[in-house]
């Protein structure tokens, strides 16, 4: 069982991997974005199938850490790009 | 019982990976970001909440299946908030060529 959990995490990464390729070929930023979000819910996937390949729990905890940090990052990218690509398209939400 | 509990796993955690192939393919394949978002939502919610379903009954004990189970609900929540934003983003990158 631990062999087909580690063979999934392992699928796991490798299709995150290779959705990278879209940070290399953007066109937009939005784009290159998304594939770090991909990343993010892919490295938890990853972390979760580890900690129950292997029994280390805390490897749970670091999951969660990532799950924050991946939501904070996109959150990061939106603020920062509305403040320098000029005005919100449906209107002044954001004062 | 044990077996049974096995099969569900890997079930459940192959569909998972499955999902994770399918958003892949769809970032990379689809046309336009907005349908690159949809197929990069489906990887975010069903292939995370798949894989946490197929590892549950693996789980040590009730603090750590609960764990799992935050888990899952912070990358939903966190993914539809996402998702918003950088649609939002996108179609303002759409609006000025």
């Amino acid at each position: 069982m631990a062999e087909f959990l580690l063979a999934s995490s392992g699928f796991v990464l490798a299709m995150v991997a290779v959705g990278l390729i879209r940070v290399l070929h953007g066109p937009a930023n939005a784009d290159r974005m998304m594939a770090t979000q991909l990343f993010g819910t892919g490295g938890i996937a990853v972390l979760l199938l580890m900690a129950a390949a292997t029994n280390v729990t805390a490897l749970i905890d670091v999951a969660l850490l990532m799950a924050l940090l991946a939501a904070f990052a996109a959150v990061a990218f939106v603020i920062g790009g509305a403040r320098s690509d000029g005005p919100d398209p449906e209107g002044a939400e954001r004062s | 019982m044990s077996l049974v509990l096995d099969i569900f796993t890997v079930v459940a955690v192959g569909a998972g990976a499955f999902f994770f192939l399918a958003g892949t393919v769809g970032l990379l394949r689809f046309p336009d970001p907005l349908t690159r978002l949809h197929a990069l939502s489906k990887a975010d919610n069903l292939g995370v909440g798949l894989i946490v379903l197929g590892l549950l009954p693996r789980a040590d004990g009730p603090i750590s299946a609960l764990k799992l189970i935050v888990v899952w609900l912070l990358v939903q929540s966190a993914g539809a908030t996402v998702s918003q934003l950088i649609a939002r983003a996108a179609r303002r990158g759409m609006s000025q060529p």
